[in-house]
């Protein structure tokens, strides 16, 4: 069956089972792999995406469920102000390792600094919490964030 | 595209091909020669557009590596960062395997063995032949003509000429038979400097592509499930409901391991879950973790192997006085976020895998012997990693890769997904150790240190330890860094049953430093010593190699973690120092225990020794992921074996740092001229002791097992 869904602005006839998760739609219907499988059970946040600006773990999230809202992924949110000037923040202070978190984390502090342009810590605690990095970049993220909201 | 990332330029990253195009075209004459672009040895290339092209032997996973590389060849060739090109190097011992001609990236050795000499000469050879070239064609003293900025500078003439003007010349000279002068450190403008790395503009954007990643939706998809236990055999099959499923195309079914092949990624981890399976138990069905520590701790009650000895400690440890302590470690998984993954190709004759490998050369001989081919008759093709961590060292996943895939028509991308990920993990062992020591007049004079524990490099080899000892396992403790009349070191081999064991980012020394920084502290505290005089004093006298520099390193970390400070109720600091990986490492832990048991660390305070420094930022950086893996560990990380299988499957129950739990980290990092040391792992190894030496101080309690026993600080149950 078909479903059109809105990814970073544009509509995609979507081939595929109603239940497949949107992580897999993205990979392998959408040919955007920036959003990536790191547990499938919502617990690590690789694979962060934003529901009209929200962040959503996508593994989680039935194509069937996504209906009209807007889908931004990582290869999108570079066009969004946050989003730029997140993955700006990200460079200047040299935040990432092997990266392959780093989408999800940037998703998930975009959407922090779109709603919210000058985070504490605990709001980037809340924010953030639900995206493991294994490579040990929390104290880069927190200070990228904060850098990012000064900018 | 943002201002940040057009100011570094467009950086390509490509994997590598079969490599015939670098190995081919050498130095010398030849007609080849003139049409081909520069390749004067086995890490440059330089187009006539100018476009440079640096190979990089080792893989980045993370680490820096690729940038620290390119640093050093960029340094000597004269060439801005913001021009290069990179291509991950193909499978190659000889050209790619550093001075062990052994290609692989693991041990924090990626600049410390060999290669910071081998790339500054590969780059300055290949700067002497274009401004060779260019005194050739101007007609003038090469020594009169300097480089920058990919250029070669004829200053007396007003003249410049781009290297890429120089290239089809510079290819057709003779070979060198002198080494190339290499600049001095004094002029280095890339070399030691916090350049940006030249990965990461890819990685905020979604374009740096990983293993997982190549020809997604362009090709089938399999989804793994290995026997759950090893050793055990499939019995039986229905697949029924697994085929039912919309876009599975076929079950690849072999004795060990079942694979659904599918359309998309989908459908085949559906498909997998649907899988109706039985297996014949095999020899570990009965095994459980109980079972494992008991024959550990039976094992370790044997004499073992000596590894070191100095004096006469048997005789100076025949005392009633003497201070005993066990340490005990469990198993970790790796757990990388990217999950295990391996997209292949069988065709005839050939095979092609697309991954990413610690171990290029390892994966092509793998991949042959499961496809029945000849290593030069298989392409690997490696990608950045999703982290790794030691377990891409091995090729288990290569294997069985392509094993389903010579039952695929066409290219298949098998993948794991995390639970199997984690339940086929290749487990960091489970360590003992059994310490004794006796002071005199305030100093330890005898000191053993027993280490039983399985060997990684028999399971990987197939051939048991030299002599019955495993130097990995007591890598560490053979060297201490304190001055000890007595000593012995001694290992005895327990292989785990049911486990396949591997190397986790910090290998033996994980074991030996907790072992030994925090019984030292408990010599300390027998002494009436404070920790860091004790140490400072007994480093006075030591022989050990580079003792001066671990006490600086001390020295420093105490003034700069305010050692000395006042600390609140059930705060405490713990030190720990270390040389390993060629690096001295100081490290101070500090904090908190609440009543409950949980152990908050508020900070880690670090001076480290790493002699010749690449990229501070990025040995800032490599520190601080140490730091925070290990922690994850010491808090928590904990397999556990039932029934012969891992109990773990996923971050629900194999709970690791996030970011709200991650501590401050202060990194002091003290440069020389002296050899490089390695960076990647000395900061994993400073956390388990360092903590436990802090809970002692805040609680009073040694904790001698890992991971920290919240019931044991709660006084919910006795040590």
């Amino acid at each position: 069956m078909t479903t059109t869904v809105s990814i970073n602005g544009v509509d995609h006839a979507i081939d595929a089972p109603s239940d497949m998760p949107l992580l897999w739609v993205l990979r392998d219907m959408a040919g955007l792999t920036g959003t990536k499988y790191g547990c499938g059970i919502a617990q690590c946040g690789a694979c962060t995406v934003h529901l009209d600006g929200r962040p959503v773990r996508s593994c989680f999230l039935a194509l069937k469920d996504v209906g009209t809202r807007k889908i931004t992924t990582i290869e999108g949110v570079g066009s969004t102000p946050s989003g730029a000037a997140i993955q700006r923040a990200w460079l200047d202070l040299e935040v990432i390792q092997c990266g392959y978190c780093q989408s999800g984390q940037i998703m998930s502090a975009s959407a922090l600094l779109a709603r919210n342009p000058a985070p504490d810590n605990d709001a980037i605690d809340a924010a953030m919490a639900g995206n493991i990095c294994r490579c040990g970049t929390y104290p880069r993220i927190r200070a990228a964030i904060k850098h990012a909201a000064k900018a | 595209m943002s201002a940040a990332l057009s100011r570094r330029g467009a950086l390509k990253i490509a994997a590598a091909a079969t490599g015939g195009l670098v190995v081919a075209v050498g130095l010398g004459g030849g007609a080849d020669a003139a049409a081909a672009p520069f390749a004067p040895n086995a890490f440059v290339r330089i187009d006539r557009d100018g476009r440079v092209t640096l190979v990089m032997p080792n893989q980045e996973m993370g680490q820096g590596i690729y940038t620290a590389h390119s640093q050093i060849l960029a340094e000597e060739l004269d060439i801005p960062m913001a021009a290069i090109t990179l291509q991950a190097a193909p499978a190659d011992d000889d050209l790619y395997g550093g001075e062990r001609k052994r290609q692989g990236t693991g041990g924090s050795s990626s600049i410390r063995a060999g290669f910071y000499p081998l790339l500054r000469q590969a780059g300055a050879a290949a700067r002497a032949l274009l401004v060779t070239a260019a005194a050739q064609g101007w007609g003038v003293d090469p020594a009169t003509l300097r480089t920058a900025d990919a250029r070669v500078f004829d200053d007396a003439n007003n003249r410049s000429a781009a290297y890429g003007m120089l290239v089809d010349r510079a290819a057709r000279l003779p070979a060198p038979t002198q080494p190339a002068p290499l600049k001095s450190p004094r002029d280095f403008k890339i070399i030691g400097k916090p350049v940006h790395r030249l990965d990461t503009p890819a990685k905020t954007n979604g374009s740096a592509q990983y293993g997982i990643d190549v020809f997604a939706g362009q090709c089938k998809v399999a989804s793994v499930i290995q026997a759950p236990v090893v050793g055990a055999t499939l019995k039986g099959i229905d697949q029924s409901a697994a085929m039912a499923i919309s876009g599975v195309t076929q079950v690849v079914v072999l004795d060990d391991l079942v694979a659904v092949v599918g359309d998309h990624s989908w459908a085949a981890i559906a498909g997998a879950n649907a899988l109706k399976l039985a297996w014949n138990p095999g020899p570990n069905a009965g095994i459980g973790s109980p079972q494992i520590w008991r024959e550990l701790r039976e094992a370790s009650t044997k004499k073992g192997v000596n590894a070191f000895s100095v004096g006469q400690p048997d005789q100076a440890l025949k005392t009633d006085d003497r201070i005993v302590g066990d340490y005990e470690m469990p198993f970790l998984a790796h757990a990388p976020m990217e999950p295990l993954n391996c997209t292949v190709e069988v065709r005839g004759g050939a095979c092609e895998i697309w991954t990413g490998t610690q171990v290029q050369t390892r994966a092509r001989a793998e991949a042959a012997k499961a496809a029945g081919l000849e290593p030069e008759q298989v392409t690997v093709n490696n990608y950045m990693l999703g982290g790794a961590f030691g377990r891409r060292l091995d090729v288990d996943m290569i294997a069985n890769a392509v094993r389903v895939a010579k039952h695929v028509d066409g290219k298949v991308k098998v993948m794991w997904t995390r639970e199997q990920d984690m339940r086929n993990d290749m487990l960091r062992p489970v360590y003992r150790n059994v310490m004794a020591a006796t002071l005199k007049d305030g100093r330890l004079d005898a000191w053993s240190h027993k280490v039983a524990a399985a060997s990684v490099g028999q399971r990987m080899s197939g051939k048991p330890p030299k002599d019955g000892l495993d130097k990995g396992s007591v890598d560490g403790a053979t060297e201490l860094l304190y001055a000890v009349p007595h000593q012995s070191v001694d290992y005895v081999q327990s292989e785990p049953r049911a486990v396949n064991v591997g190397y986790w980012r910090g290998v033996g020394p994980n074991n030996t430093i907790f072992a030994i920084e925090s019984f030292i502290d408990e010599c300390a505290k027998k002494a009436g010593q404070d920790p860091v005089a004790f140490r400072l004093k007994m480093l006075e006298g030591s022989k050990a190699v580079g003792v001066d520099r671990a006490a600086r390193c001390l020295r420093l970390v105490a003034d700069k973690s305010g050692w000395s400070g006042a600390l609140g109720n059930r705060a405490g600091r713990g030190v720990a120092l270390q040389n390993v990986f060629g690096s001295y490492l100081a490290t101070v832990a500090e904090a908190e225990v609440d009543d409950d048991g949980f152990v908050f660390v508020r900070r880690f305070t670090c001076a480290l020794d790493l002699g010749t420094c690449i990229n501070p930022d990025g040995a800032i950086a490599q520190m601080e992921g140490g730091l925070i893996y290990g922690l994850s560990a010491a808090l928590w990380g904990n397999i556990e074996v039932e029934n012969g299988q891992i109990v773990q499957s996923n971050f629900h129950d194999y709970r690791v740092l996030r970011i709200h739990e991650a501590p401050q980290i202060a990194i002091h990092i003290l440069r020389s001229d002296e050899n490089p040391g390695g960076v990647g792992e000395p900061g994993v190894t400073a956390v388990a002791p360092s903590v436990a030496n802090a809970v002692a101080a805040a609680t009073g309690i040694r904790l001698r097992r890992m991971p920290i026993d919240r019931d044991l600080l709660a006084g919910r149950k006795q040590a």
